[in-house]
């Protein structure tokens, strides 16, 4: 389906396509990384410890397993050893080449074309997470991060994979631009911004926000008096942005 | 085109028009990801979704370049693209073709390899037993105190190993200890093939030393009767994870396509089927040395039948000469 990839200057995978219309994937750097690997290490850990601590008491209580019993290495620490062990290989393969973490942190395992990867090469990336955990920490996987160009560990370098963002805008978010901001008569950047502007809202800077809020309505409500514009509050500043997203009415259309 | 950049109604008629479409391409894309068993009309209207996708993108990206519309156009295109280009599903085919095919095709083209860690390892061997043998105080340096102290007192490590574990347990724990000492003789080719050389000479240099000085205390023939059954398929499997290792190594030292990474990558497919070969042996291996060797009932010729018989098998596996067609050519 899709032919050799085109490496680009900047960390970006670049995939041909039989379409003709290049995918580019932005490779996940070593911040991505390693929240993904956190999210993941603490899921397994406490996925383990909860599997021993559990199971030891139903053992312990229900069938009088002692800890010094084989009963007790086999229902109650191996499986606590598989989960923390297995979880990485046996949920990249389940979930298409990710993890709970890595979803989270949006990123992706691909092939260097591009493609999904298959068992085999995320069974090798799992198996030289060996030497990429040595001699501690990751070192030398970090350091391997560290030195090549598009941020891999030896595991993915021995797999031909690499970790990709693959974060996908909500599709209502993108539904409503299509119908928000036609009574103002917004173009669709406009309505973009506006939108941008109210979802970001509490999480910036008051004055920053005032700023922009106040250009964008002197830019797009055209009607209204600079002076008045300067004078409005907070809330009544983020209610006429609001008022300015809002759609054509139905005869309108 | 021109039409859309200047007119934004007319822009938002098609934004409007198209909303819907990318909704349902969305939904079949997911619903296509999901499940497994597809007709081929569901096929061909995620390829037909897959192209208005990239008419809808390529548009996007001249009409609203870094808009939030061009990002989840650019998404969805995406995950179209890795539905449609992933590899199917036949696990149970690849595994097959990989043992019949694959493994006795590598076995020929890492003959050299082979011998060459099987050489080093049994050279490694022969020094070790040379070096404990002449001087016997030397052991600490390859073995464990408890090993030693155990020796020194006339009894063997080994002995009652089932009164202390059972054999399941037992075969899980050797199993995985194998696998784990596999994967690195194969792994550690990465440093250039020296990884898998010190690798395979310090395992050559402990084996040799373990013999000489249990030998040297009158205890030799008790290691071999127990190593008997498990030994000689466990130790031909390290050696043929070593040559892995030094395939690895080689790809890096000398590679064989145009680039180094290439190179590599190409050995560490290679090697992975052979690696995963050596797991399915091991996993016998350590059944045998779970219920077998450490079972006094077994009498000695009973253990030297079944650890040869399985080395022959393991060989014809190997090489390809348990199966009736003949191999395929090199993968």
């Amino acid at each position: 389906m899709s032919s050799d990839p085109i490496e680009a200057p900047d960390p970006d995978l670049r995939i041909e396509s039989v379409t003709g219309v290049d995918v580019t994937l932005p490779i996940a750097g070593l911040g991505g990384r390693s929240y993904a690997f956190i999210i993941d290490w603490h899921i397994r850990l406490i996925g383990g410890l909860a599997w021993f601590f559990v199971a030891q008491w139903i053992a312990k209580r229900s069938f009088n397993v002692r800890t010094q019993d084989t009963a007790f290495d086999l229902w109650v620490v191996l499986p606590a050893f598989v989960i923390y062990f297995l979880y990485h290989p046996v949920l990249e393969i389940v979930m298409g080449g990710r993890t709970p973490g890595k979803r989270m942190a949006g990123v992706r395992i691909v092939m260097r074309d591009g493609s999904p990867p298959g068992v085999g090469p995320l069974l090798i990336r799992n198996v030289f997470r060996l030497l990429d955990s040595l001699p501690f920490v990751y070192v030398v996987g970090l350091i391997s991060c560290f030195a090549t160009r598009q941020q891999v560990r030896v595991g993915d370098l021995a797999a031909g994979t690499l970790l990709v963002y693959d974060e996908t805008p909500a599709r209502e978010s993108v539904t409503r631009l299509v119908t928000q901001g036609t009574a103002a008569g917004l173009t669709a950047a406009q309505t973009e911004f506006i939108d941008d502007l109210v979802a970001r809202w509490p999480a910036l800077d008051p004055v920053v926000r005032m700023n922009l809020a106040r250009q964008a309505l002197l830019q797009f409500e055209s009607a209204a008096p600079p002076v008045s514009i300067a004078t409005l509050s907070e809330a009544q500043t983020l209610e006429r942005l609001k008022a300015l997203l809002r759609p054509a009415p139905a005869s309108a259309q | 085109m021109t039409a859309l950049q200047q007119d934004d109604a007319g822009l938002r008629a098609w934004l409007g028009a198209r909303a819907a479409l990318w909704q349902q391409i969305a939904e079949r894309i997911g619903r296509l990801g999901r499940g497994r068993r597809h007709t081929v009309d569901d096929v061909n209207q995620a390829v037909q979704g897959y192209r208005a996708l990239a008419h809808d993108l390529s548009m996007a990206r001249r009409v609203l370049p870094d808009s939030r519309i061009t990002r989840y156009l650019e998404a969805s295109y995406r995950q179209a693209h890795i539905l449609l280009t992933r590899p199917a599903h036949r696990l149970l085919g690849d595994l097959v073709q990989i043992l019949r095919d694959d493994v006795p095709a590598i076995t020929r083209d890492l003959r050299g390899q082979i011998l060459a860690v099987v050489t080093l390892f049994v050279a490694s061997a022969l020094a070790g037993a040379w070096l404990i043998s002449t001087y016997p105080e030397l052991a600490s340096i390859f073995l464990p105190e408890d090993a030693i102290n155990n020796v020194e007192s006339g009894k063997l490590w080994t002995e009652h190993m089932l009164s202390v574990v059972p054999s399941a347990w037992l075969s899980i724990r050797i199993f995985t200890n194998n696998i784990v000492v596999a994967c690195f003789a194969a792994i550690f080719g990465v440093i250039f093939g020296l990884g898998t050389f010190y690798f395979m000479v310090t395992n050559g240099l402990m084996v040799g030393a373990l013999f000489a000085f249990t030998a040297h205390h009158g205890l030799g023939l008790r290691l071999f009767e127990f190593t008997a059954a498990h030994g000689p398929v466990e130790l031909t499997t390290i050696c043929l994870a070593g040559a892995v290792g030094v395939s690895l190594g080689e790809s890096l030292v000398r590679p064989a396509l145009e680039t180094r990474r290439a190179s590599f990558q190409a050995a560490v497919v290679r090697g992975a089927k052979y690696i995963l070969m050596c797991t399915l042996l091991l996993a016998v291996c350590g059944f045998i040395e779970g219920y077998v060797s450490p079972d006094p009932t077994f009498p000695l010729w009973s253990r030297l039948v079944i650890g040869w018989a399985w080395w022959l098998i393991a060989m014809t596996f190997v090489t390809g000469r348990c199966w009736r067609a003949r191999p395929a050519a090199a993968p």
